[in-house]
């Protein structure tokens, strides 16, 4: 049994390997991309609103007003990072309806770069907001003490990302595979549509938590703690 | 036993007793979440959305602790690199 799609490859020379995984994320990104370009090529402001328009809407204002609870005061900075994620992870598991379809993200390499990403985009952030030594005196925030927990924090966090986006969407299709074998009849379906519920809890999870952890890094500590807006109490 | 033999039974030992153990504590974590949530929303209905979304966002952070025991003893039954290890070395001889 294969543990994920890396194991699946389509072609190989020398180092350059085109497994599934690879194909299907660029399979997603190109309809993403199209899909989008088809959309928003006539967008109107009066009269009668398109229904794909008003869909991309309700995604764009939903994921600003949820980038906002976070703590995240402009969010128009920070919804094309953030809302790509979204996107990318929920689509992945969104379609895990189609048959023969094994989602990219449940594979460790698709999501340790997806962690990367946040990983990267947390200093990149917090320093445009702050400044180098802004950013980087947020490290011995409490005290100087919490300085070396600070930096395990950070890489303990990213690591924890990856592995759990890629233990949800691998523990899916594999409890789904192994339901196959032993109950083919109906109870796969149960499980596709749990699935689907922990697909999208987990890429708003994902998105949540980089978002917690830019806001983290990019608000300026406040003389009164009691007036600054409070983040989501996350930590993994 | 040689040591293929021990390779095999620990590996498909701890994978059961990774899984088996390390799911109480989430288990046990996430009954009191819903718990605590279902009495919030009954004394304060209002705050549901507010509530509801915690919880989720909770309930996966709790659950990411049984994933990362799945993924290890997933790792050790079909991933094993101590098991690649014997069968690339019996291949060679």
């Amino acid at each position: 049994m294969n543990l994920t799609s890396d194991q699946m490859i389509f072609w190989r020379h020398g180092f350059v390997v085109l497994n599934e995984t690879i194909v299907t994320t660029w399979v997603m990104m190109f309809v993403m991309t199209l899909g989008a370009m088809l959309i928003t090529r006539k967008l109107v402001t009066e009269g009668r609103i398109s229904r794909w328009q008003s869909g991309l809407e309700i995604i764009v204002t939903t994921l600003e007003q949820q980038i906002k609870d976070v703590g995240l005061d402009q969010p128009a900075i920070y919804l094309s990072f953030l809302g790509t994620l979204f996107l990318f992870v929920a689509l992945c598991s969104l379609c895990i309806v189609l048959p023969g379809y094994r989602p990219p993200t449940g594979s460790l390499s698709t999501t340790a770069a997806l962690a990367l990403c946040v990983f990267l985009a947390v200093p990149i952030f917090g320093v445009r907001k702050q400044g180098l030594w802004g950013y980087l005196k947020t490290y011995t925030q409490p005290t100087w003490i919490m300085l070396p927990f600070n930096i395990i924090g950070e890489l303990s966090r990213t690591l924890a990302l990856a592995v759990r986006l890629f233990g949800n969407m691998m523990s899916g299709v594999m409890i789904v595979a192994i339901l196959l074998t032993i109950t083919p009849f109906i109870f796969p379906i149960f499980m596709t549509a749990l699935g689907l519920l922990t697909g999208m809890v987990q890429a708003y999870i994902f998105t949540i938590l980089a978002g917690v952890y830019i806001a983290a890094a990019t608000l300026t500590p406040k003389p009164n703690p009691k007036s600054a807006p409070e983040p989501v109490p996350a930590k993994a | 036993m040689d040591s293929t033999t021990v390779i095999a039974v620990a590996s498909i030992a701890t994978a059961g007793m990774t899984i088996g153990i390390g799911s109480i504590g989430p288990a046990l974590a996430e009954g009191k979440a819903v718990a605590t949530a279902l009495t919030s929303l009954a004394q304060q209905p209002d705050a549901s959305s507010t509530i509801t979304r915690t919880l989720f966002v909770g309930l996966a952070m709790i659950e990411s602790l049984a994933i990362y025991c799945f993924v290890v003893s997933m790792i050790l039954i079909f991933a094993n690199p101590f098991w690649k290890e014997v069968i690339a070395h019996a291949g060679g001889k």
